[in-house]
């Protein structure tokens, strides 16, 4: 079913312990978009993810998700004793919508060997994995966290094309929501931003109508910059 | 979700088969006859559930939670709580299964020795059906620790600890009355009373009149006393009044099976007559009264006490469920 926002958050608020990871968050994530969530490290991004997959509850506020989720999460964790093909076996299992065909699909392109553990592959291959058993779910959407994080560059490459490519052929409109300190990473992929500091929300919306809202901007890079700067420490 | 539960147990699983299958051919290759081996094989029963709750239990969700997997499991579509069940029924049933077949194998390779023992109750933990139910509850509080202390292994040790107190505790304290003891009444016999004391000074009892244990073959006599027609216990003083030479020279008699008998004195003749004497003035107004479980609770009680640790499995187990819904 179309929905015009795939995440809503409102007044959303996490605490560990005593310290507030995420403080009156207020925002949209709008259905069908490649979105990127910028900040700098402990911006409270992946408490924001986690939110919404529901691996975190709130603290204050509500967040509610709209359109079922495949997520990604921070590292790319998997099981390292269980073989690729026993994590395709898994998903099956743990999954309402599995496209196994899919998903053994992309196991080839990505040049993984079913038999091979989990715990021998690298950290291109284990996201790779990863990315394998979220999309399979064919979710309405996908939520990667800090993916590229641990990669080479050559292997960030690859898997950030890859990401675009399961975007394009999921041909569904697939919403796309994917975090980095890196600006360089979202260049390339995202339509649109969510740039969150401090707890915050500090800047949201389409890319192209954000660089053309400012003057000074000359890049994605120089708008974040900017508006970090004003960010009280 | 059943296979990637099994996926997750199998290799333990066949090993934990793999070693009560040679243990078994070693054992019977040895003969039947080993006394030392025999309690070797008591002792490994009542050891192993401990560690299963330890090796199999406590990381079953601690592991997930500090390897990261978990945010893999937990973003599917199957919810925590269902995750957690199968995975809680796959293993525990695994664990349970493993030890409910080294109990039946070593109750097996034991039946001759325990058989000519007489004493079915002294190797109640570490024969038939009991140790599959002390395997389901390490099993499951080795789950609940992994779950509450999020850390694999601050939650083994929690489980080795709360395994043993738990069934000690549970020995001393519930399986006397897990079900209603039986009460005899006997009279004190003179020649076949212990008197004395023992221990070491100065935390040495005061001197007690012990009576023979009566001839229960196979049953479990969970406790002796002394006491008259009223039912008030001997007292210390009575005993003194009737008996003013307790205590002097050591003890006589037979030696009661509770005492430990390694540093029985026997008492010189003169004095073995006079105690006789005086146990049987005592013994016109007191009897000796013994409450056992006879032979023939043995079954009833092994049923008991699964049921009760089964009970507590389930209980652990729901523990963790509503624990690990509120994990984030």
């Amino acid at each position: 079913m179309p929905v015009d926002n795939a995440i809503e958050a409102n007044a959303l608020g996490k605490r560990y312990r005593r310290r507030w990871a995420l403080a009156d968050c207020t925002l949209t994530v709008p259905a069908g978009q490649v979105v990127g969530l910028v900040g700098p490290n402990g911006a409270g991004k992946t408490t924001l993810l986690e939110l919404a997959v529901g691996l975190l509850r709130p603290t204050t506020g509500t967040i509610t998700v709209r359109q079922r989720a495949g997520f990604v999460a921070q590292g790319a964790p998997v099981y390292a004793e269980l073989s690729v093909a026993d994590h395709l076996r898994m998903g099956q299992g743990l999954s309402a919508r599995w496209d196994a065909s899919l998903a053994w699909r992309r196991v080839h392109e990505a040049g993984l060997d079913p038999r091979q553990r989990a715990g021998r592959l690298s950290g291109g291959q284990r996201a790779q994995l990863a990315l394998t058993l979220a999309v399979a779910r064919r979710p309405e959407l996908l939520v990667l966290d800090e993916p590229a994080a641990n990669l080479d560059p050559l292997a960030r490459r690859d898997f950030l094309d890859s990401v675009t490519r399961a975007v394009a052929a999921s041909g569904e409109g697939m919403t796309t929501v994917f975090s980095s300190h890196l600006v360089a990473d979202l260049e390339r992929t995202c339509g649109y931003l969510i740039l969150l500091a401090g707890g915050q929300v500090r800047l949201a919306g389409r890319v192209d109508a954000l660089l053309a809202a400012d003057d000074h901007a000359r890049s994605l890079d120089d708008l974040v910059v900017t508006y970090l700067r004003e960010v009280p420490r | 979700m059943t296979w990637f539960a099994w996926r997750q147990a199998r290799a333990q699983t066949l090993i934990a088969l793999a070693a009560v299958l040679v243990l078994t051919i070693a054992a019977f290759a040895d003969g039947r006859t080993g006394t030392m081996l025999r309690m070797w094989l008591s002792v490994l029963v009542v050891v192993v559930p401990g560690l299963l709750g330890a090796f199999w239990g406590a990381p079953l969700v601690a592991g997930e939670l500090e390897s990261g997997s978990f945010r893999l499991a937990w973003t599917q579509d199957v919810s925590r709580v269902r995750w957690l069940t199968l995975r809680l029924a796959v293993s525990g049933l695994a664990g349970m299964a493993v030890v409910g077949l080294l109990s039946w194998v070593v109750t097996w390779w034991a039946s001759p020795l325990d058989r000519a023992g007489l004493d079915q109750f002294g190797s109640f933990d570490s024969r038939d059906i009991v140790p599959a139910g002390y395997a389901a509850f390490a099993f499951a509080l080795g789950v609940l620790c992994g779950v509450f202390l999020r850390r694999t292994v601050p939650a083994m040790a929690a489980t080795l600890v709360g395994f043993t107190a738990a069934r000690v505790a549970f020995r001393l304290l519930a399986r006397p009355v897990l079900l209603p003891p039986v009460t005899a009444a006997l009279a004190l016999n003179p020649s076949a009373t212990g008197y004395g004391s023992s221990g070491f000074l100065p935390l040495a009892p005061p001197p007690s009149l012990q009576p023979a244990a009566p001839d229960l073959p196979n049953a479990w006599v969970t406790s002796i006393g002394i006491v008259n027609g009223k039912g008030d216990g001997l007292t210390g003083s009575v005993l003194a009044g009737n008996c003013p030479d307790i205590g002097r020279g050591g003890g006589g008699g037979v030696v009661n099976p509770f005492a430990n008998g390694s540093s029985h004195v026997p008492a010189p003749p003169g004095l073995a007559g006079t105690m006789h004497d005086c146990v049987a003035r005592i013994a016109a107004t007191y009897h000796e009264v013994v409450t056992y479980q006879p032979a023939s609770r043995y079954w009833p009680l092994q049923w008991a006490e699964l049921g009760v640790f089964l009970a507590a499995a389930v209980a652990l187990a729901a523990a963790c469920a509503w624990r690990v819904r509120r994990i984030g």
